[in-house]
């Protein structure tokens, strides 16, 4: 194995902007995801991810026209998620310069999207985003995950395990495991989440979630993630891509 | 030196925007199109590629770029594959069992990866000869592949179809498989070099440097 561990941001976009605080020093304007993206590309990011959370579906021309300007200056892989409920959301934002798109609640809701996108595009730009958590009292799955809908507020009581296979056999390339009780707590990746998936899927698996220090990031590795993918500690400059990296280094995994 | 003005080939497959703009980075003019003689004239051809490989095939015949790469190629002008643009150079594809043409410039065959996780996907080191003009200035670097097939045999004569000799660069995923081609107006990548940052952009700034 050569490949390198790959080191995501992901960014939160709502109408073309990016929200849930961005702080970065020296910065023209801490709210452009295209600006935000270049920083993050000449950092050492390995990919980016833009998450559209923008509640009205009337400014999807204000993502493509983001996706659009980023593909233009950063030459690094780019994935956008949020909103999209159709094979023709993907080849729009596809055509804007999107590598790969993810798929969450609307393949929940039709699973077949997940058939239809690989099909017309390929397995290798569609991505599963599953929202994950321990079940809740009432909620019984074999795993103990459930997968859960509209940033972890819903119940699904779907086994986050039989959603994970379901998702690659319909053709899903990727599997970005977002674990919503560790989210935000920065106590670290949600390791036995990250175990349970890798042990049933064959497709890289972005581990997200968590991340609060430095030693999180090799010990989702060691638990089977492909990449590692985090935003707030990030964006507040707790610390750098390139120190996520000699982190990892140091653990003796390769980074690029 | 003169800006090299090149077409990408626009048969209906994937992202053409990054490549187009990774391009105009490394100074040349960029046209994307499926235009005939606008393919067939320009100082090169790139040929992308995502996806299935019969499905680009398909896409690919449509716009008659089988004719369009083979005249170029026997007139010894250049042409860059790209991903799947580089696998359907070879002269099959296997995808579910089903064997699927290719363009036969090269002989070889593109099968699934003999990996535990795929699609190969990430940045990853090759193994470029001494002799390769692309990787010159960026051996060691690592570059972006995204992938689940690929050509892990490949025995090209000396001067196959009369090109300089090939220069093969392989990589290796589970097993190994050709990462990179150069031979004579013919190059070919498995990765996406519009997609492998500084790396990527020194390799096809290298391209265009020796059209």
């Amino acid at each position: 194995m050569s490949m390198a561990i790959r080191v995501i941001p992901c960014l939160d976009v709502d109408a073309g902007r990016v929200v849930k605080g961005v702080n970065f020093t020296g910065l023209r304007d801490a709210g452009d995801p295209v600006e935000l993206a270049s920083r993050y590309d000449a950092g050492g990011a390995d990919e980016i991810v833009f998450l559209d959370i923008t509640a009205s579906s009337g400014d999807r021309q204000t993502l493509l026209d983001v996706v659009q300007r980023t593909a233009d200056c950063v030459f690094i892989p780019l994935t956008v998620g949020g909103g999209v409920r159709s094979p023709d959301d993907f080849d729009l934002l596809l055509r804007a310069g999107a590598d790969k798109v993810s798929l969450n609640t609307a393949a929940i809701a039709d699973p077949t999207l997940l058939s239809q996108a690989a099909e017309r595009f390929g397995s290798q730009c569609v991505v599963l985003s599953i929202d994950a958590r321990r079940c809740p009292p009432g909620v019984s799955t074999v795993s103990g995950f459930e997968v859960t809908t509209h940033g972890g507020r819903r119940s699904t009581g779907m086994d986050v395990i039989t959603w994970a296979m379901e998702g690659t056999k319909r053709g899903a390339g990727e599997i970005l495991l977002n674990s919503m009780d560790a989210d935000g707590t920065k106590a670290g990746f949600d390791l036995e989440l990250i175990k349970n998936i890798r042990g049933v899927v064959q497709v890289p698996l972005i581990a997200s979630g968590g991340a609060g220090s430095l030693t999180d990031f090799a010990l989702a590795v060691d638990a089977g993630a492909d990449a590692v993918l985090a935003a707030s500690v990030f964006h507040f400059g707790q610390f750098t891509v390139a120190q996520v990296k000699q982190a990892l280094a140091e653990s003796g995994l390769l980074v690029r | 030196m003169t800006t090299q003005d090149i077409v990408i080939l626009d048969y209906g497959s994937g992202n053409l925007r990054s490549a187009q703009r990774a391009l105009e980075k490394v100074g040349a003019t960029v046209q994307v199109t499926a235009d005939f003689d606008e393919a067939l004239n320009a100082d090169a051809l790139v040929v992308p590629g995502v996806g299935a490989f019969a499905a680009c095939m398909r896409g690919i015949l449509e716009v008659r770029g089988d004719v369009i790469i083979d005249r170029r190629l026997t007139a010894g002008r250049p042409v860059l594959g790209i991903c799947v643009g580089m696998q359907v150079l070879f002269a099959h594809g296997v995808e579910h069992g089903t064997t699927v043409d290719g363009l036969g410039q090269w002989p070889g065959v593109v099968e699934r990866l003999g990996a535990p996780i795929l699609p190969h996907m990430g940045w990853d080191t090759v193994r470029a000869p001494a002799d390769s003009t692309i990787f010159a200035e960026v051996a060691g670097e690592r570059f972006y592949f995204v992938h689940s097939y690929g050509v892990t045999t490949c025995d090209l004569t000396p001067h196959h179809l009369n090109r300089r000799s090939p220069v093969i660069t392989w990589g290796t995923h589970g097993t190994d498989f050709v990462a990179a081609i150069e031979n004579g107006p013919l190059v070919a990548t498995q990765f996406h070099p519009e997609k492998s940052g500084a790396a990527g952009l020194e390799l096809l700034n290298s391209w265009l440097q020796s059209l």
